[in-house]
């Protein structure tokens, strides 16, 4: 089954929904300073677009045309506020952190372009696997973005101290730059320039 | 040198295409370009409507800049002597110390930026651009004479790859790579080219002159309560309008002494290289910004005493006069039309007013003021260039109804 394999993997790289499809773009500036928070975004954002996409995918016979938006804005809000409402029990501290972006999944392209374009049109398995795909795509860029911006404005990974093996006269200075927006933006524009160069995709016009 | 031409005649083979080393032939295109005039001139822009070629223009800024470099490299080492109460200090020595000073941050920048740019000229195959020198040579100058030397290679290297190679070398930068350089440093070490302490170098541990507080000129009227008298503080902080004029202060290296200034402006003016519209458009813009603001403070007493600050102050506290001579007069990140240029260079004099008055976290706002002009230089010259088109058509429109 060479192309249930596709579905899942082609998202992380070849179709990566923020290095080629450039989607989710706000969040990834926004929670990025810290790994922690990004992980948890990250593990968020992928629970909840997996299974919306399964479903509306098991929903997608029922659903009249018309009213397709709203009825997967619901299920994407429902599941979005049982995410939020997890973390704000378990994780108080970390949601407090992420403030309104947990809620502000609901408004990620990536969960609605995924609902509108795969789910609506295939069967449960696939859809969920596609949604699975594109949530871990999501969740490596922004992993990546967090470990850069934490390691080069604090110093720290996961709020370890990553130089604690330099000398003792050793100090880091915490780059500030890319603790603030513009620096996530720089990074993940080189991201997309060095990811593109290794796939070998160009937008042509 | 007839040596050396002959040498270089000999190693051409070698680095054109077939030869051993034709991946290194930009090194090899640099060493001829600086050294003799070959016969090739530069293709495209920033010349387009030019004949000149890139390296007379560059060189001829490294001209206009000299005065700045030495009057920066003298006064550095001045208030370096005068804080630290160096005895016997002459103006040899200044100029001595002022080099210790400053020389390792150029060389710094030059290094740092020069390895960026061979390894971008290797691999793209294009030349090695000389408007590189020019970059390295205005970003030390922006920066204070206490810059720690890791930093000036961080922050060239940034100007380089992100301020200019990523959108494809000399010639298509959105901004100038020397103050995005600079931008970049103050945002992510902002300790070390902001505040009090960064302005004069201090020895540590030694002793320092009574009352030395290392406030600029914009520190302290920035800090004036309303109601205050922002010349009279600056008086009793020690600056004068004519010793502002002067320069000899503490500031980053190139931009307190306005003479050396004046005379790069000349330099530049006259041979043509430096946009005499841009300037003149930002000192009126200064001029417009300081009078509104003037306004609003006789209006508003309760207002920040700043506002009062009259237009000649404006001009020579901080570096907004370096800034529109040397920096917002780069010929790729300046608009191109001359109407556009009124407009740029206006605009920036006006934001400077607005981010030095208005805004507590920026003390000076010139560097922010010319990148974001810099932005919108491109959207002046398309409004202009369609603005005009559009008078030639309804001209033309009118002209063939009166004949027919």
């Amino acid at each position: 089954m060479a192309k249930t394999r596709d579905i899942l993997l082609d998202p992380l790289s070849d179709n990566n929904p923020i290095a080629i499809q450039v989607l989710g773009i706000c969040s990834a500036l926004a929670v990025t300073v810290k790994m922690e928070t990004a992980m948890v975004m990250a593990l968020a954002l992928t629970t909840v677009v997996t299974f919306s996409n399964l479903i509306i995918s098991v929903m997608r016979k029922a659903i009249p045309a018309k009213i397709r938006m709203i009825v997967e804005m619901a299920v994407i809000a429902s599941l979005v506020i049982v995410a939020d409402q997890f973390l704000q029990a378990y994780m108080f501290e970390v949601s407090r952190q992420l403030s309104v972006f947990v809620g502000l999944i609901i408004t990620n392209c990536i969960v609605m372009g995924r609902a509108e374009a795969f789910a609506l049109q295939n069967p449960p398995g696939p859809s969920f696997l596609d949604g699975l795909g594109n949530g871990l795509g999501y969740s490596a860029i922004l992993l990546i973005v967090a470990s850069i911006r934490e390691i080069l404005g604090s110093g720290t990974w996961f709020g370890h101290d990553v130089f604690a093996f330099m000398p003792e006269s050793f100090h880091y200075m915490g780059n500030g730059l890319a603790l603030l927006a513009p620096g996530a933006f720089i990074i993940i524009g080189l991201i997309i320039w060095a990811h593109r160069t290794i796939v070998g995709k160009f937008e042509t016009d | 040198m007839k040596f050396m031409m002959n040498h270089l005649e000999k190693m051409k083979p070698l680095f054109k295409p077939g030869g051993k080393l034709e991946k290194l032939y930009p090194l090899f295109e640099a060493q001829e370009t600086f050294m003799f005039t070959p016969p090739t001139v530069t293709k495209s822009s920033p010349h387009i409507r030019d004949a000149n070629d890139m390296k007379r223009t560059m060189i001829t800024v490294i001209f206009a800049l000299i005065p700045c470099i030495l009057f920066g490299m003298y006064n550095a080492g001045r208030q370096h002597n005068i804080v630290n109460m160096v005895q016997n200090a002459t103006l040899m020595t200044h100029l001595l110390q002022g080099a210790l000073l400053v020389m390792p941050i150029i060389m710094a920048s030059y290094v740092a930026g020069g390895i960026w740019e061979v390894l971008f000229a290797v691999v793209r195959k294009h030349e090695i651009n000389e408007g590189f020198l020019v970059t390295g040579m205005l970003f030390p100058l922006t920066l204070p004479p206490t810059i720690p030397l890791w930093q000036v290679a961080v922050g060239i290297s940034f100007g380089v790859i992100i301020g200019k190679e990523v959108f494809g070398g000399t010639g298509f930068n959105v901004l100038n790579p020397a103050l995005t350089a600079r931008a970049f440093l103050f945002f992510a070490y902002p300790q070390q080219i902001s505040g009090d302490s960064v302005w004069t170098s201090v020895v540590k541990g030694g002793a320092i002159m009574d009352g030395f507080s290392g406030a600029t000129p914009l520190a302290i009227a920035a800090q004036v309560p309303s109601g205050g008298n922002v010349i009279e503080a600056l008086r009793e902080g020690g600056f004068t309008w004519m010793s502002m004029f002067g320069g000899l202060e503490g500031g980053s290296i190139g931009e307190t002494g306005v003479i050396p200034i004046l005379i790069g402006a000349a330099i530049l003016i006259i041979t043509g290289v430096g946009a005499w519209r841009i300037m003149a458009g930002g000192v009126l813009g200064l001029f417009i910004g300081s009078t509104l603001m003037n306004f609003v403070g006789n209006a508003q007493p309760e207002f920040k005493a700043f506002t009062m600050l009259p237009f000649h102050y404006h001009l020579v506290v901080g570096s907004f006069l370096f800034g529109i001579v040397f920096m917002a007069t780069d010929p790729v990140s300046a608009s191109a039309t001359n109407a556009g240029k009124w407009v740029y260079g206006s605009l920036i004099g006006l934001l400077t007013i607005v981010i030095r008055v208005t805004n507590p976290a920026y003390p000076e706002g010139v560097m922010l003021s010319i990148l974001f002009m810099n932005v919108m230089a491109p959207l002046i010259d398309h409004i202009v260039v369609s603005l005009h088109v559009k008078r030639r058509a309804s001209y033309l429109r009118r002209f063939s109804r009166a004949k027919g």
